[in-house]
This record gives structure tokens, C-alpha cells and sequence, in this order.
């Protein structure tokens, strides 16, 4: 019964969809208020009705309920609650259930903080994104219902894959959705202007908020999908350049882009027709990303679906919204302007460039992503792009990028002085060129790549130091506190994110310089070195868990003969599918990681081991969480606020400039 | 500067960067595209000498010996046609079993024996590799003996 009513406020859902995609945007060219005022009604009522089906998939799995087709082939009677609810997103249609959830929960935000937009704009907003929910929902309905019935009921579900069950995954799924369909207000924003020829600075102030919101989660949810494959597939790596990573990496890279440019569109007006573009862009390598990883195009353990109707449905359905939107761009864009000129050598000319690049790794990645896939196609025979590829491309392209990174946020607008910045930035420069240079050698090794990226990840911390020392002199207050809280928080917000990109380069530096593995074969009391870490195999012991058992292996790590830590690292069998899975054990630490992985047992209680010790690994998640921060920081800053706060008074101001159209 | 030159400062500097961008892609994928081929086409003498690959399909019931190091390992992998001998110093994948699905990159030794660098098997149980599950197909297509009864399993939920 209760799958029953998830399936019908499914299809309410979608009749309210259409109705909020169709008429509250024709209402807004004809200038009809009464078909506008649909939208925010309408929005919300969608966003009701699948949080009704989302419940009632949740109660389902819950309940166990194994006579709905997607909780039998998801979960098992003997899997924990929470994986069990965590399995709702354990597979192709319940994901894309919670995409459309976040899509009606972003829609209900939409609603909730749009008081101080035109009604046009807002009715227009709210329709695009009812538009996009149309395709989702139509998509579950006609092809990947999560509700279908299995009749007769299965006595026992097929279970998580044992690889899901894991914190992470509990977490990660929803926060990737977060940004992937958070980019949809952005685009939504974007389209809207297009269709209202009508693109100022009061635009960008709307959606940069949004945006940045969208791509900390974002953020978050890489770094989290990136922690759970270090920790979770027993390898010891943190990214692979695998097409699912890069699934997620190109909306960020094309986000990043984004989030940049608005800031050039709110404070100077420039860069109009190319922020409109890049938040087409980030959109559309979302739905890439989810068509990639959930169209079984891709094999790994994040493709689910291998039915072809749904491929040609996500393909149409991309078609539609990436060729659409682009076709409006074509035919409204020159409408929209191009905004304020400035010099080559400006705060401008640096971010431009900054989002050339960004754009031009995301080419390059979205490339070697697509190519086997199109050779595939075309029958040309099989190839892979391994991760020798991407380093090769991407780090030369992010490299000026990051250097740029840290002029560009001491230049002026419109015009700055080479001479002057280089006066100012020389100490930088020569602090974080020396630092580079010596630091490998302190620490016994030196190769150009280890200098190059402390060289980057240095003069983007003195670099922000620079502009702090500048910009506290320059504010008013007498004492030190005083003249900090003088700072605007957006301002520290940049700061924060950009020393979270060189919190990051430190960590992968340091990791590939550093880093030392070894497989070895272990007899029970043996002993292994590496990185000064002495490990010793103390045997395994069998250990039974909810739903698998396990061989748990004991290892004592010594440092200059003081034991520093014991590691478990399990071998787990799966029951319910006769699966194994390898559960590495690791001492996380600041300055580095002991990571052990049980691989086969030989003869004699002997087996074969891997371990690791790696370097300042922890630092490329938390500079991936400090950047986040720093998002999060430039969105509580004053301006916002007062926006906000302006609505909560009845509208003593006139809603800002809707006077000023460009229409040409 | 006037307005105009500016612009073309500005499109040279792209193109600049796109011109980097294409000269590095070209490049990196000319040293790392990394090519798959079946048992079969290796059996053939297709395969390049000297230069990484991929094989795939599946491994030998039977084949898999390890040498005293408890490390190298030594097994067949074979597309029911031909069969290569694969050699691997390293820990296996999980999902490595006899009887299924792997694949393989590594190199062609002179004794024609595949010395792999790398092995692919990370997915759930019935689940085959694409690589591997179309190198069957393709052994099968081109009207090889049947020795093994050979179930190519279609991932498919329906059949749960």
C-alpha cells in the first residue's frame, strides 16, 4: 500500500511539474501575474509530493518490504537500518529519486528566498527548474519506477553491494546531488535571464549565493567520494582519474569557473554573456555526469543500469536541455551585453584568464573521459585513458592557474600597474621560491615536481597573507580585532577557500613525493618497515559481523621501538552475496597515514599484505573541507544578509532595479 | 590599446591556451592511450610487442599457481578460443576467482607469456567486465568450439 502512494505522488508530482514548467513561464512573457503566481505554490506542492514518495521508499526498505522490486535487488533482512536506508540511493532508481528530491527541495529554498526578485524573474526561475523535474520524473515513471511491484514477493533481498556499506556512502550520494542539482538554480537563474533579455548586476548578486551554496556541497561531496575509494576499495589511492570521478570533477571545474565569473559580473558587470555560458555549462556536466555514471555507459560500481531504453532517455532528455538551452544562448546572449571594457592586466584580465583555464582542463578531462567512449561507439575497437593522461594535461593547465591564483586577487579592477604588483609581491615571491627550493632537501629528497608544487602552494598562502596585511591597513578600526571584523566576510571567505587549494597541494605533493608501498608476503611475527614504521603481523583471528564474517588480522606498528598503533584490517565475506570485500585498517595523523590491507591468505596463517605510509594524505581532504569553508564564509557575508533581512521587512524598497533593462 | 586590438589580444590569448591545450592532449594520449585487445587477436601475433595493453576474458579454471613468495602469481586467461599465460607479481583484486572475468594490462614478454602490471577485477560477482564479456561474444561470433559451457551473465536486476 504504502509503495503504492509513493508511486502516485510520483505521478501527481509530475502533473504539477508540467503545470509549473508551462504556465508560469507563458505568464511571464504575456505579463500575466495571475498564471506567474502559480509558480511558488506549485513549487512547493511538488516539493511535498516526493517527500511523500520519498518516505514511503524509505519506509519500504525500512519495513524490508521485498516485494517492491528495487528494495529486494538493494538490501537484505540482515543489513543494518541505516545501510538500509542509506540503500535508497544504493542503486539507479532510487538515485535518481533523490535527485529529483533534492531538485523539489531546491525548488522549495527557491521559493523561500526569492521575496526580493521580480515576480517575472521568479516565475520564469521556478518554471525552468519545474521543466527539468519534468524529465526526471517522467524518466522514473515511464522507464525506472522505484516503486515496481515484484510479485511474488522475494523471501530475501539481494543486499547492498557490500562496497556501499560504508559510512561514506551513507553520506556521500546526497551531497554530490546537492551540488550537481544545486548548479540547476544557477541555471535556471541563467535561463531565465536569457528569456527576459535582462542580465544586470542585481542578477548576479541573486544567483551568486546560490551557486556558491551548490558548489560547496559539491566540493564536500568529492572530497567525501574521494576519502570513501582511499579507505573503502583497499588500494591506498585517492583519486584514479576513473570516468566516475571525472563525472563529478567537471561540473566543479566548470562551478569553479562560474562562481568566479559572477564575482566579475556582480562587482563590475562585465563578463555577462560568458557567466551565462558557464552556468549552462556546469549544468549541463551535471546531467552529463549523472547520464555517465548512471547509464551503465560507464562499469564500475556506481553504474547501475544497463537497460538501453534508459539510455536513449537520458540521451534524449540531455539533448533536449543541453541543445535548448544552448540554442536560447545563440538566439538571446548578444541581448544580454557584454559589459564594462578593462585593461589586460586588470583583476578582470586575471580571472578571464583563470576561467580560460578552468574551462580548458575541464576539455581536456571531459576528452579522455569521452573518447574511448565515442571510439567504443564507432566500433574503432576498445581503449582506456589511464590516469598518465589526465596528470599530464591537467597539472601543466592548473598550474598558471593557481600562480594566477594568487595575483589576482591584489590587482585592481579594470586596470592594475605591473610594476606596482610586482613591488608588492616580491617578498612573496622570494619567500615562497626559497622555501620551495630548500624544504625538499631538509627533508632528504628533492625532485622538481616536489618544489613546483610547494612553490604553488606557498605563494598562494603569502600571496593571501599580502592582500590581508593591505587590506587591514587600509580599513578602519583602531585595534586589531576591530579592523579584522572591518574585513567583509566574502573577503575572508576568498581567502579561506584559496588557502584550502593550497592546504590541498601540500597533501598531494607530499603524497606523491613521499609516499612508500610495499606488497609483501607476512608469516605470523614477522615484521615489515616502511617509512620508519615498523609493522608487525601478529596472525588473524575470525570475527562475525551482522551480515558477513570476517578474518581480522592484528598488527602492531613500532616507531624506534615504541608502539605507536595496532591496525585490524579485515577480510570480510560477504553472506548474502558470497562476496569478498578487503576493510583496510588506518592510523590517520596529520603529518601522515599508516594504511594496511589484508590481500590473500597463503599457507601457514601467513598472507599477503599491503602497506602504506602516506605523507600529509589527510591534507588533500582537508583542504577539499577548508575550501568548502571558505564558500560557506563568503555566503554569510553582509550583503547577503541584508538582502535577506530586507525581505522580512514588507517591501519598504523598491525591488532592486528592475528599471535598468538592456534590452537592445 | 584600442578596444578592438584588445579583443584580439584576447582571442590570440585563447587561442593561445587552447593551442597548449591540444598540443598536451595530443601528446599524452599518444603515450597513453592504452588499447584492448582479446586472447585471440594476441594468439594472432595483433597485439604490439614492447608497448602496454589490455587483454581480458576469463581465467582458466585451474590455472592459478603461486610462487613461493606468496606474491607472483600465474594464471590463463582465455577468451574459449585462445588462451594467454598472464603473469603478476602483486596482490589481486577481491573479485579476482577463477572460472570469471578479469582483465589485464601489462606487456607481451618474449616467451609470449603477458607480464601485467595491473589487474582489473573490482565488481560484483556475476558481473563481467565489458572487455572481457565482449571478447567471449566475440570468440563465440567468429564459431569457435564450445569446450566450456560458458554463461555470459547479463547484469540485469530483473534476474535477481
Amino acid at each position: 500500500m504504502i509503495p503504492e502512494i509513493g508511486h502516485f505522488a510520483l505521478i501527481l508530482a509530475l502533473c504539477v511539474a508540467v503545470v509549473q514548467g508551462s504556465l508560469p513561464i507563458y505568464g511571464a512573457a504575456v505579463g500575466n501575474s495571475a498564471l506567474m503566481a502559480i509558480a511558488k505554490p506549485a513549487a512547493r506542492a511538488q516539493f511535498l509530493l516526493v517527500l511523500i514518495a520519498f518516505c514511503s521508499l524509505g519506509y519500504a526498505f525500512a519495513e524490508k518490504d521485498f516485494s517492491v522490486l528495487y528494495v529486494a535487488a538493494t538490501s537484505n533482512s540482515q543489513l543494518p537500518l541505516h545501510y538500509r536506508l542509506a540503500a535508497i540511493w544504493g542503486a539507479h532508481e532510487g538515485s535518481l529519486l533523490l535527485w529529483t528530491f533534492i531538485l523539489t527541495w531546491w525548488m522549495f529554498a527557491v521559493t523561500l528566498f526569492s521575496k526580493h526578485l521580480p515576480e517575472t524573474m521568479r516565475s520564469r526561475i521556478l518554471g525552468v527548474m519545474g521543466l527539468v523535474s519534468v524529465g526526471f520524473l517522467l524518466f522514473m515513471l515511464t522507464v525506472s519506477n522505484p516503486f515496481e511491484r515484484l510479485i511474488p514477493a522475494a523471501v530475501e533481498g539481494r543486499d547492498l553491494n557490500p562496497l556501499l556499506q560504508d559510512p561514506g556512502m551513507v553520506v556521500h550520494p546526497p551531497m554530490l546531488y546537492m551540488g550537481y542539482v544545486g548548479f540547476s538554480v544557477a541555471f535556471a537563474f541563467a535561463i531565465a535571464a536569457l528569456l527576459g533579455g535582462n542580465l544586470d548586476a542585481a542578477w548576479a548578486r541573486w544567483s551568486r549565493p546560490w551557486t556558491t551554496v551548490a558548489w560547496c556541497f559539491l566540493t564536500v561531496g568529492i572530497a567525501m567520494g574521494s576519502g570513501w575509494a582511499y579507505y573503502e576499495l583497499g588500494w591506498g589511492g585517492w583519486w584514479f582519474w576513473d570516468p566516475v570521478e571525472n563525472a563529478s570533477f567537471m561540473p566543479w571545474l566548470a562551478g569553479t569557473a562560474l562562481v568566479h565569473s559572477l564575482a566579475v559580473t556582480d562587482k563590475r558587470g562585465g563578463f555577462k554573456v560568458w557567466t551565462v555560458l558557464l552556468a549552462i555549462m556546469a549544468f549541463s556536466l551535471s546531467l552529463l555526469g549523472t547520464f555517465l555514471v548512471r547509464s551503465g555507459v560507464l562499469t564500475s560500481v556506481h553504474a547501475f543500469a544497463t537497460d538501453p531504453k534508459r539510455g536513449t532517455f537520458i540521451l534524449a532528455f540531455l539533448a533536449i536541455v543541453i541543445g535548448g538551452s544552448l540554442a536560447l544562448y545563440a538566439w538571446r546572449a548578444p541581448r544580454v551585453g557584454l559589459g564594462g571594457s578593462f585593461a589586460m592586466v586588470s583583476r578582470e584580465g586575471m580571472l578571464l584568464a583563470n576561467n580560460v583555464l578552468l574551462v580548458a582542463a575541464m576539455g581536456s578531462v571531459l576528452l579522455g573521459t569521452l573518447y574511448p567512449l565515442f571510439l567504443d561507439a564507432l566500433d574503432l575497437g576498445k581503449i582506456s585513458v589511464g590516469p598518465p593522461y589526465f596528470d599530464s594535461v591537467f597539472a601543466p593547465l592548473m598550474a598558471p592557474a593557481i600562480f594566477l591564483m594568487g595575483i589576482g586577487p591584489l590587482a585592481q579592477w579594470k586596470k592594475a600597474e605591473v610594476p606596482d604588483l610586482l613591488k608588492r609581491l616580491k617578498w612573496a615571491f622570494g619567500v615562497s621560491l626559497v622555501t620551495a627550493l630548500v624544504l625538499p632537501f631538509v627533508m632528504g629528497k628533492w625532485t622538481p615536481l616536489l618544489s613546483l608544487g610547494l612553490l604553488l602552494a606557498l605563494w598562494v598562502v603569502t600571496t593571501a597573507v599580502v592582500g590581508l596585511r593591505e587590506r587591514l591597513s587600509h580599513s578602519n578600526g583602531t585595534g586589531l580585532s576591530d579592523r579584522m571584523a572591518a574585513v567583509p566576510r566574502s573577503y575572508w571567505g576568498m581567502l579561506v577557500a584559496h588557502c584550502g587549494i593550497a592546504v590541498f597541494i601540500v597533501g598531494v605533493t607530499m603524497v606523491k613525493g613521499f609516499e612508500t608501498e610495499s606488497d609483501v608476503r607476512m608469516n605470523v611475527g614477522e615484521t615489515a618497515t616502511i617509512g620508519g614504521y615498523t609493522f608487525r603481523f601478529d596472525g588473524t583471528e575470525d570475527v562475525v559481523g551482522p551480515n558477513y564474517t570476517a578474518a581480522r588480522g592484528t598488527f602492531h606498528v613500532s616507531r624506534d621501538g615504541r608502539e605507536t598503533t595496532v591496525l585490524y584490517p579485515e577480510k570480510r565475506r560477504y553472506t548474502a552475496q558470497n562476496q569478498v570485500m578487503t576493510e583496510a585498517a588506518i592510523d590517520p595523523g596529520l603529518l601522515r597515514d599508516l594504511y594496511v590491507s589484508l590481500g590473500e591468505p597463503l599457507d601457514g596463517g601467513a598472507w599477503s599484505v599491503r602497506l602504506y605510509h602516506k605523507p600529509f594524505v589527510d591534507w588533500i581532504w582537508g583542504g577539499c573541507f577548508i575550501m568548502a569553508l571558505g564558500g560557506v564564509l563568503a555566503i554569510s557575508d553582509r550583503r547577503y544578509r541584508l538582502a535577506w533581512r530586507k525581505e522580512k521587512e514588507p517591501k519598504v524598497a523598491p525591488v532592486a532595479r528592475p528599471a535598468r533593462c538592456e534590452v537592445a | 590599446m584600442k578596444p578592438r586590438h584588445k579583443r584580439f589580444v584576447f582571442i590570440g590569448l585563447g587561442l593561445l591556451v587552447l593551442g597548449v591545450a591540444t598540443v598536451l592532449v595530443l601528446n599524452a594520449f599518444q603515450k597513453n592511450l592504452v588499447f584492448f585487445f582479446t586472447p585471440t587477436m594476441v594468439a594472432n601475433g595483433e597485439a604490439p610487442k614492447g608497448q602496454s595493453f589490455r587483454i581480458g576474458g576469463m581465467v582458466e579454471d585451474g590455472s592459478l599457481v603461486r610462487d613461493g613468495d606468496g606474491l607472483t602469481v600465474h594464471f590463463v586467461v582465455t577468451d574459449t578460443a585462445k588462451s594467454v599465460p598472464v603473469t603478476y607479481k602483486g596482490i589481486l583484486p577481491d573479485l579476482f576467482k577463477e572460472g570469471k572475468g578479469a582483465v589485464a594490462q601489462g606487456q607481451l614478454g618474449a616467451d609470449g607469456t603477458f607480464v601485467a602490471s595491473e589487474v582489473l577485477a573490482k565488481h560484483d560477482e556475476n558481473y563481467m567486465p565489458p572487455e572481457a564479456a565482449e571478447a567471449l561474444a566475440k570468440a563465440k561470433a567468429s564459431g569457435a568450439q564450445e569446450s566450456k559451457s560458458l554463461v555470459v551473465p547479463e547484469n540485469k536486476k530483473d534476474s535477481l
